[in-house]
C-alpha cells in the first residue's frame, strides 16, 4: 500500500497522477478462510481491519452482496455522538468516538472526521428535563455533554430561531462538543484499504446464498453465487438483512427491517456550523463539507426492504426543520433515499455469539449505527477472535431479550437516534 | 405513502389513516404468567421479518379504528389483500403472489429473494 501523505500528492501532481495504485485488490475467493465476514460496510470492514491488526488474523474474506459500502454506510447522515443514557451505551459510542478521534492517522485515510459539536434541542419542560438528566448521566459516565442555555444555543448556532413566537420555541439545548460528522464513504474505503493491505480480502459481488453447519451444529461456511466458501468463523454483518441471512443458519432474531430515509438540498455557502437534532419535532440536521445540508428523516411504520420510502415522512420531516429553521424554507432538495434499518425492541444492538457455535453477529443498529463503526468493529473483532465478547460489549447479548437485560435506549430516546 | 383497504369500511384510504402494529397471528398465550422465558422471548421479541410475502396487522386509528391483517410484500410493499382480525392466514393463489413480486432486475437489495414457491 502506497502511504498517502503531502509529499504523495506533490509528487503526482508532478507525474500527471499516474502513480496512483487501486486502493484494494479484486482478489478470486480461497476455499478456506479463518474468518468470513458477511457483509462490506463500515461495521464489517472494521471488523476484518480489527482482526488483522490487532489479532493477527489476516486469513478474512469480506463477503459483499453489492458493492463495498453500499448499504447503510452509503446512506446514512453521517452523525457521530456518544451522549447515550445508559452505562452499556457510552461504554460501546465512547469507545467509538475515541477511535473516531484517531481514525485518520491510523487508516492513513482521511475519514474527514470533523468534531463540530452535536446540539440536542429542547422546546419543552419536559424535554429539558430528560437532557439535564442524559447530561449528568454522561458526565459520570466520562462522556462529554453540556446544558446550553438559548442565548448560549444562539451563540453556538447563529442561524437558529430562538425567539418566543415560534411553534417550538427552544428553551435549551444539550451539546456534545465532540461529535461530529465524517465522511462516511471514507470510512469503508479507509478499513477496506487497510485491511487488504494486511491480507484480508474484500470480495464483492459475492451473495451468500446459505450457512453451511457440520454434523455438530458448529458453523463450516458459507454457500455464495461465486461457491462454497469454508470457515470455522462466520461473522454476520448484514445490517437490514441479518434476520435473513440469520435464518439461513436456523437463528430467529428479535428484529424488524424497516425503510429509513434521509435527503441533501442543494449546496451552500456555510451556514450551518454543528448538528442540530431535535427529538420533540423529530428532525435532524448539518452541513456537509460540500455545502449540502443533510437531513435525515424517520423510518416508515412498515416493515420492508424496499430501499425507499413515503414521501410523507420526508414531507413531516422537513416541515419539522422548516420551524426551527425559517430560513431554510426556501432551500431546494437534491436528492432523497432510503436504506434498511434493522431494529431491535430495546434500540440497542446486538453484538454476540449466538446459539451456533463459530457464528457470530453485529446487528440492530437500527437508526444510528454509523457513529459506532470503529468500536462495533473493534470489539466484534475482539468478540470472533477470543470466541467471547469484550467487556464493552458483553451487556449486548442475543440472550438479553431471553433473561430481560435489556438496554433499553427505546425508552431513554424515544425517538430514532 | 401506500393505499391500504380496510376491510370494515371496505375503502381504500391512504396510509395516513393507519396504524402499523407489526406481525401478525402472534397469538398471545392464555397463560402469560406460567410460561418459559424462550417463549416469552419468542412472542415479545422474535419476529419473522421476511423479506418476501408477510403477514401483518393494521389499524384504521383515524377511520373505524379496528384492527385487521393484511398480507403484504416486503419488498414491493405491494398488498394482496386485507383481511378481518380474528380470520386465518388466507390461501393465496400464485398469481396473487406472482402479481405482487418486485421487478426481477434492480439494486442488489431490490432483488427477490423468495420466490413464490416458498412464498408459503
Amino acid at each position: 500500500m502506497r502511504k498517502f501523505s503531502g509529499f504523495a500528492v506533490v509528487r503526482e501532481a508532478m507525474r500527471a497522477h499516474k502513480g496512483w495504485a487501486e486502493q484494494w485488490n479484486t482478489p478470486e475467493p480461497r476455499k478456506q478462510y479463518d474468518v468470513i465476514i458477511v457483509g462490506a460496510g463500515g461495521h464489517g470492514l472494521a471488523t476484518a481491519y480489527y482482526l488483522a491488526k490487532e489479532f493477527g488474523i489476516t486469513n478474512v474474506a469480506v463477503l459483499e452482496k453489492g458493492w463495498l459500502g453500499g448499504g447503510n454506510t452509503g446512506r446514512n447522515t453521517t452523525i457521530i455522538r456518544s451522549n447515550y443514557l445508559y452505562d452499556e451505551s457510552a461504554g460501546i459510542y465512547n469507545h467509538a468516538l475515541k477511535l473516531w478521534e484517531g481514525l485518520s492517522q491510523e487508516l492513513n485515510y482521511n475519514v474527514m472526521f470533523s468534531q463540530r459539536g452535536v446540539m440536542m434541542l429542547a422546546h419543552n419542560v419536559h424535554d429539558v428535563q430528560v437532557s439535564k438528566r442524559h447530561v449528568h448521566a454522561n458526565r459520570l459516565n466520562g462522556v462529554d455533554n453540556e446544558w446550553l442555555t438559548p442565548q448560549q444555543v444562539k451563540d453556538y448556532c447563529p442561524p437558529i430561531n430562538i425567539g418566543k413566537s415560534v411553534r417550538y420555541p427552544i428553551v435549551g439545548a444539550a451539546l456534545q462538543r465532540r461529535g461530529g460528522v465524517a465522511r462516511h464513504d471514507a470510512v469503508a474505503w479507509g478499513y477496506a484499504r487497510a485491511a487488504a493491505d494486511m491480507g484480508v480480502h474484500i470480495i464483492q459481488n459475492c451473495e451468500v446464498k446459505g450457512i453451511n453447519r457440520g454434523s455438530d451444529g458448529a458453523v463450516t461456511g458459507v454457500e455464495t453465487t461465486r461457491g462454497t466458501i469454508n470457515a470455522k468463523k462466520v461473522g454476520v454483518v448484514a445490517a437490514g438483512h441479518t434476520s435473513v441471512l440469520m435464518e439461513m443458519a436456523g437463528v430467529q432474531m428479535p428484529l424488524e427491517s424497516f425503510p429509513l430515509q434521509a435527503l441533501v438540498s442543494e449546496p451552500v455557502k456555510p451556514i450551518l456550523p454543528c448538528v442540530v437534532m431535535s427529538s420533540s419535532v423529530h428532525a435532524y440536521i448539518s452541513q456537509s463539507d460540500k455545502g449540502e445540508l443533510v437531513i435525515g428523516a424517520g423510518t416508515d411504520q412498515y416493515a420492508s426492504y424496499s430501499q425507499t420510502g413515503s414521501m410523507h415522512i420526508l414531507t413531516d420531516t422537513l416541515e419539522a426543520i422548516c420551524e426551527v429553521f425559517p430560513i431554510f424554507s426556501r432551500m431546494k432538495m437534491m436528492r432523497s433515499w432510503g436504506g434498511i434499518v434493522d431494529v431491535t425492541p430495546d434500540r440497542s444492538p446486538i453484538l454476540a455469539k449466538t446459539p451456533v457455535s463459530g457464528l457470530f453477529v453485529n446487528c440492530g443498529w437500527g437508526t444510528g449505527g454509523f457513529k459506532a463503526t470503529p468500536g462495533s468493529g473493534n470489539v466484534f473483532a475482539h468478540t470472533i477472535a477470543k470466541d467471547e465478547p469484550h467487556k464493552i460489549n458483553a451487556g449486548f447479548t442475543l440472550e438479553r431479550f431471553r433473561n430481560g437485560r435489556l438496554i433499553d435506549e427505546a425508552a431513554a430516546a424515544a425517538v430514532a437516534h | 405513502m401506500l393505499l391500504i383497504h380496510c376491510p370494515y369500511c371496505e375503502e381504500d384510504r391512504p396510509e395516513l389513516e393507519f396504524h402499523g402494529a407489526g406481525e401478525a397471528h402472534m397469538e398471545r398465550p392464555k397463560n402469560m404468567g406460567d410460561i418459559s422465558p424462550e417463549d416469552f422471548e419468542k412472542f415479545f421479541f422474535i419476529r419473522e421479518n421476511r423479506k418476501g410475502l408477510v403477514f401483518e396487522r393494521w389499524r384504521h386509528l383515524h377511520g373505524c379504528g379496528r384492527f385487521f391483517n393484511a398480507a403484504r410484500h416486503s419488498v414491493s410493499d405491494k398488498f394482496i389483500c386485507t383481511y378481518k382480525a380474528g380470520e386465518p392466514k388466507p390461501e393465496l393463489s400464485d398469481e396473487q403472489i406472482a402479481a405482487v413480486l418486485p421487478p426481477a432486475k434492480g439494486t442488489p437489495a431490490n432483488e427477490p429473494i423468495v420466490s413464490k414457491g416458498d412464498a408459503k
